[in-house]
C-alpha cells in the first residue's frame, strides 16, 4: 500500500507519496476556508485569476507556451465544497524526465511554476492585473450560467438550493451571479493576501520523487509570512425535518429529472460512516444495487437511477431521469427501496457483493494520482485520520444490524422533479 | 506468444492470435491495483448495411441497434451480467461508437474469474421477445436524456451538417422510432455477423502474469466452436468531399448559445503508420492554431468570443474525418466566421518551425500522461490495432513529423467548401 508522509513545511502541510508506477509526476495544492456568503464569489474566482499569469509569465498565452515547453505539462484549477468547507484546488502534471530523450529535470521547475502561480502572482500597481480580473469575471459569470443550461446539474442545484435553503452548503461552489460584478482587482488582491494568511493549506506531490530532495525544494520555494490559520471547523448546521418539501418546477426538457435528497445526520468522522458506505452501496450506489434494479431493469423506468452520498455534509441523494408522466410511480418505487432497507429486507449476499465493489472502487481510485488525493484529503477535511487499510478493514466489518440502524437514521427532506411543459398554457 | 518491447516508454506488451482469429494483447502493469480489460468488436452505430452472415444480399438493419446488442448482451437467462461482475468485486460496463462496440470490467481481486465472465458473456448471447421489450423503455429514456443535452445535440448536428448520407450522421442510440423496429431476430443476425472472435480484440493490462492470462485465454476459446471466418461485407456509402449544408441553427432550453466549426477531412483512407502520421498531424495542426498557448486563442478569449468551454478535436476512422471547433459564446455568429478566417487564412502562411517543436512536446507529453491511464492504453490500442498500427508509435511519428506535413493537411481540408457551421441557441431569441 502507498505510503503518505506528511510534514509541515513553513505552515503548509507537504504530504509526499513515493510511487513508480507513473510517468509523470503530480502536485495538487489545495486551500480550505469555511463557505460563507461574504467569501464564496471572491474565492470562485480566485484560483482563475491565478492561473493567468505570474509574475514570469504575466500573460495567460505566456505561461501556457512555458507548460508546453515543459512536455505538455498540465495545469489546472477548480473550487469544491466538502460539507461546509470551500476549497481551492491547483494542480500541475508534469512528465518524468526519465521516460523522454532529452532528459531536463523537470519536477524542480514543477515546484518553483506552481508557487510563482500561488505566490508571486502578475500584479500592476500592487494588485491584480485589471484585465486579467475582468476577463476572468466574465467567464465566472459565464460557469455560474452555464448550469441551467445542463439540466442534470441544474436538478443537483435545485435540490440543494431547496433542502439547505439558508445553510451555507446551499451556496453555490462557483459563487453567486450578483456578487461577481462588485469585485475589483484591488478587493481580490485584498481578499488573496488575507486567504494566504489563514487558509488551511495542504500540498501533494505523488510519483518517483526523492522525498527529502523535494522536501528541500518546497521549503525553498514555498515561502510564506505570517501564517496564522484562522480557518477552524465552524459547526455543522443541524435541521430538524417537520415534513417533507415537495418541490416541482417546469422547464422545456423532454425527460423529467427527479432529484430526491435525504438527511442521514452522519459524517465521515462518525463511527457509523462507515456502515453508511455500506448502505448506499445495497441502495442506489452501484448496478447491483435496489434503485437500478426496481427503478431500471424491473420498471424500466429509468435509463439512470442511483444514489450518492455526500459525506462531510451527511446528505444521502437520489436521482434518475424518467418519462414527466411516471413521476408518482418512480417516487413510489424509490420509498418502497428505502423502507426495504430499514427493515432490512435485503440479503447477506447482497451485503457481500457490495462490500466487494466498494473495496474494488477504493483500491481502483488510489491507482490515479488525482483520486488518490481525493481519497487522503477528507482526512484533512473531517480532522479525522483513516488509514486506506483502516477504512477498508472496519468497512469490511460491518454488520447487517448496523446497514439497518443507518437506515433508521435517515429521514426524507426534499423531492425535486424538473418536468415538462406538457399540458400548460 | 509474441513479446513487444518499448524500450523508452519501459512497457512490454504480449500478443498471440487464437486460432479463431481472436487478437489478445496483455501489457501487464506492475505497482497499479487494478486490471483493466475489454473486449470489442469492429462493430458500431454506422454498420447499418451488410451482408449478414451466411446471406447474400445487403440488408439494411434499423438505427441503434449497435447500441441496443451492447445493452441487450448483459442480460441472460439467470439474470443480469452486471450481478455476477459486483458479486467478483468487478465493475463492468460497454460503450458502443461509431466504429467499435467495447465491453469492459476493471477489478482488483479475482482478475481470472472476471476474465472468464467477460469472454463468456460477450460469447453467448440471449435475447427473447419480453427482455427486447423491456429495454425499449430503458434506452429511449437513455436518448430522452441525450435530447436534452445542448452539447450532445450540438455535436451531432455538427456531424449532420457535414455529411449527407453518411451514417456517422445518425446518433449513436438511434431514434425511439428506429428501436420499435428492433425484435430478438435481427439482433441475433447482427450478433452472428459481427461478433465473430475474428472481428474482435481482448486486451488486457494490469498487474498480471500474462503467461498465465493467455494459457486461460486460449483453453476458453479451444472449449468453443466457432463457424469459419468469414469477410465481413459492409455497404460502403458514397459521400461528396464538400459538406451537406454550411450552417444549422438548432434552437433549445438554453441561456448561453453555443457553436461549432465542423471540418470534413479528405484522405481518411490510409491505414498502419500513414493512418497515424495523418491524424496526428491534423491534430497537432489544431492544437497550433487553437491551443491554449496560441494567440488566435488569447485573442478569442479576451475578446468574450470564448470561455473555458472552448475545445477541438478530430475524428478520425476509415470512411469518415472530421474535426469539430468551438464552445458556449455570447457571438456564435462572430465566433463561426472568425474560426473560419483563422483556418482559411492559415494556408496562406507557413508553420515556423519552433512552434512545431513546441506542439510536438507538448503531444509527447500528453501522450505520457495517457499511460497512467489503463483506460486509455486499452482503448487507444485496440482503435489503432483496428487500423493496423501500434498506439506505442505515437511518439516516433509525432517526431517524424514535418512543417510540410502540416501544410498538406491543412490544404487537404481548410477550403470553405469542406467547413460547416452548426449553433444552438436560446429559444424565442432566433434570428
Amino acid at each position: 500500500m502507498l505510503k503518505e508522509k506528511i510534514t509541515a513545511v513553513n505552515g503548509l502541510n507537504v504530504h509526499t507519496i513515493q510511487t513508480d508506477k507513473y510517468k509523470t509526476n503530480t502536485l495538487v495544492f489545495k486551500m480550505k476556508a469555511p463557505l460563507t456568503k461574504e467569501t464564496v464569489t471572491q474565492r470562485a474566482l480566485l484560483p482563475y485569476v491565478l492561473q493567468s499569469g505570474t509574475k514570469t509569465h504575466p500573460t495567460a498565452t505566456a505561461l501556457r507556451s512555458y507548460l508546453d515547453e515543459l512536455y505538455g505539462a498540465t495545469l489546472n484549477v477548480d473550487l469544491t465544497k466538502k460539507g461546509e468547507q470551500h476549497i481551492i484546488t491547483i494542480r500541475v502534471d508534469i512528465a518524468n524526465e526519465k521516460f523522454l530523450k532529452d532528459s531536463a529535470p523537470l519536477l524542480n521547475k514543477a515546484v518553483q511554476l506552481l508557487s510563482d502561480i500561488i505566490l508571486q502572482p502578475a500584479l500592476e500597481n500592487g494588485e491584480f492585473v485589471a484585465k486579467i480580473v475582468e476577463q476572468e469575471k466574465r467567464s465566472l459569470k459565464q460557469r455560474i450560467q452555464s448550469v441551467y443550461d445542463d439540466k442534470m446539474r441544474y436538478a443537483n442545484l435545485r435540490l440543494i438550493e431547496e433542502m439547505c435553503k439558508g445553510e451555507p452548503y446551499a451556496l453555490h461552489v462557483n459563487g453567486e451571479l450578483k456578487d461577481v460584478d462588485s469585485i475589483t482587482s484591488k478587493s481580490l488582491y485584498g481578499y488573496y493576501q488575507k486567504a494566504l494568511q489563514e487558509d488551511e493549506m495542504d500540498l501533494y506531490i505523488i510519483g518517483d520523487i526523492d522525498e527529502a530532495e523535494v522536501l528541500d525544494l518546497v521549503k525553498s520555494y514555498f515561502q510564506f509570512e505570517n501564517r496564522a490559520v484562522s480557518n477552524r471547523k465552524s459547526p455543522m448546521t443541524k435541521k430538524t425535518i417537520t415534513n417533507v418539501n415537495e418541490v416541482i418546477e417546469k422547464q422545456d426538457v423532454k425527460q423529467g429529472k427527479l432529484n430526491i435528497g435525504y438527511r442521514t445526520s452522519i459524517t465521515y468522522e462518525d463511527d457509523q460512516y462507515y456502515a453508511l458506505q455500506v448502505f448506499n452501496g445495497i441502495f442506489g450506489g452501484f448496478s447491483h444495487s435496489k434503485l437500478f434494479i426496481n427503478v431500471r431493469e424491473k420498471a424500466s423506468l429509468a435509463y439512470y437511477a442511483a444514489s450518492r452520498l455526500e459525506s462531510h455534509k451527511g446528505l444521502l441523494m437520489v436521482m434518475s431521469g424518467i418519462e414527466p408522466s411516471n413521476y408518482e410511480k418512480a417516487v413510489s418505487i424509490i420509498k418502497e427501496q428505502m423502507e426495504a432497507m430499514k427493515k432490512g429486507a435485503f440479503t447477506d449476499e447482497e451485503i457481500v457483493q457490495t462490500k466487494a465493489v466498494i473495496r474494488n472502487q477504493l483500491l481502483e481510485t488510489l491507482d490515479t494520482p488525482r483520486g488518490l488525493v481525493e481519497v487522503l484529503y477528507h482526512n484533512v477535511v473531517s480532522e479525522r485520520r483513516r488509514p486506506v487499510d483502516e477504512w477498508i478493514d472496519a468497512m469490511e466489518k460491518v454488520t447487517r444490524e448496523e446497514i439497518i440502524e443507518v437506515a433508521n437514521k435517515i429521514e426524507l427532506d426534499t423531492i425535486y422533479f424538473l418536468t415538462g411543459m406538457e399540458g400548460e398554457q | 506468444m509474441e513479446k513487444l518491447f518499448y524500450e523508452q516508454l519501459q512497457e512490454e506488451l504480449y500478443y498471440e492470435k487464437m486460432p479463431n482469429g481472436l487478437d489478445v494483447y496483455i501489457l501487464p502493469k506492475k505497482g497499479f491495483n487494478k486490471t483493466y480489460a475489454t473486449f470489442t468488436t469492429k462493430y458500431g452505430s454506422i454498420d447499418n448495411q451488410f451482408v449478414p452472415l451466411g446471406q447474400t444480399e445487403m440488408k439494411r438493419v434499423p438505427d441503434g441497434i449497435a447500441h441496443f446488442l451492447e445493452h441487450k448482451l448483459f442480460e441472460k437467462e439467470d439474470g443480469d451480467v452486471f450481478q455476477q461482475f459486483s458479486k467478483q468485486g468487478a465493475s463492468a460496463n460497454a460503450f458502443t461508437s461509431f466504429t467499435r462496440t467495447a465491453y469492459l470490467f476493471s477489478s482488483t481481486t479475482n482478475v481470472e474469474k472476471n476474465l472468464e465472465t467477460l469472454i463468456d458473456f460477450v460469447q453467448s448471447p440471449y435475447f427473447t421477445d419480453k427482455t427486447v421489450e423491456k429495454e425499449k423503455g430503458i434506452i429511449g429514456q437513455e436518448i430522452r436524456m441525450y435530447d436534452d443535452n445542448p452539447d450532445w445535440r450540438l455535436y451531432f448536428g455538427a456531424i449532420q451538417s457535414m455529411y449527407k448520407n453518411h451514417p456517422v450522421r445518425i446518433d449513436i442510440a438511434g431514434t425511439v422510432e428506429s428501436i420499435a423496429e428492433i425484435t430478438k431476430e435481427l439482433l441475433y443476425e447482427c450478433y452472428e455477423t459481427f461478433y465473430h472472435p475474428s472481428n474482435m480484440l481482448l486486451f488486457v493490462v494490469g498487474p498480471v502474469d500474462q503467461e498465465k492470462i493467455m494459457q486461460q485465454i486460449r483453453d476458453n476459446q479451444a472449449r468453443k466452436s466457432f463457424k469459419p471466418a468469414m469477410e465481413i461485407k459492409r455497404f460502403v456509402y458514397s459521400e461528396p468531399e464538400d459538406v451537406a449544408q454550411a450552417k444549422q441553427v438548432i434552437p433549445m432550453n438554453v441561456q448561453t448559445p453555443k457553436c461549432l466549426v465542423g471540418i470534413k477531412a479528405k484522405n481518411v483512407s490510409h491505414i498502419g503508420k500513414d493512418k497515424l502520421k495523418h491524424e496526428l498531424a491534423m491534430n497537432v495542426l489544431l492544437d497550433y492554431l487553437f491551443g491554449k498557448s496560441s494567440p488566435h486563442y488569447e485573442r478569442l478569449y479576451s475578446d468574450g468570443l470564448i470561455d473555458e468551454t472552448f475545445s477541438y478535436d478530430y475524428t478520425e476512422e476509415t470512411q469518415f474525418g472530421f474535426a469539430i471547433v468551438g464552445g458556449d459564446t455570447a457571438e456564435p455568429d462572430r465566433l463561426a466566421d472568425e474560426l473560419k478566417k483563422i483556418m482559411l487564412t492559415f494556408r496562406e502562411h507557413s508553420l515556423p518551425d519552433q512552434d512545431l517543436e513546441r506542439v510536438k512536446k507538448k503531444k509527447i507529453g500528453v501522450f505520457l500522461r495517457s499511460l497512467n491511464s489503463p483506460e486509455y492504453i486499452a482503448n487507444q490500442f485496440t482503435r489503432y490495432a483496428f487500423h493496423q498500427v501500434s498506439l506505442f508509435d505515437i511518439v516516433s511519428v509525432l517526431e517524424s513529423l514535418t512543417c510540410q506535413d502540416i501544410e498538406q493537411v491543412a490544404n487537404e481540408c481548410f477550403n470553405e467548401s469542406q467547413i460547416s457551421v452548426c449553433q444552438v441557441v436560446p429559444k424565442n431569441a432566433r434570428e
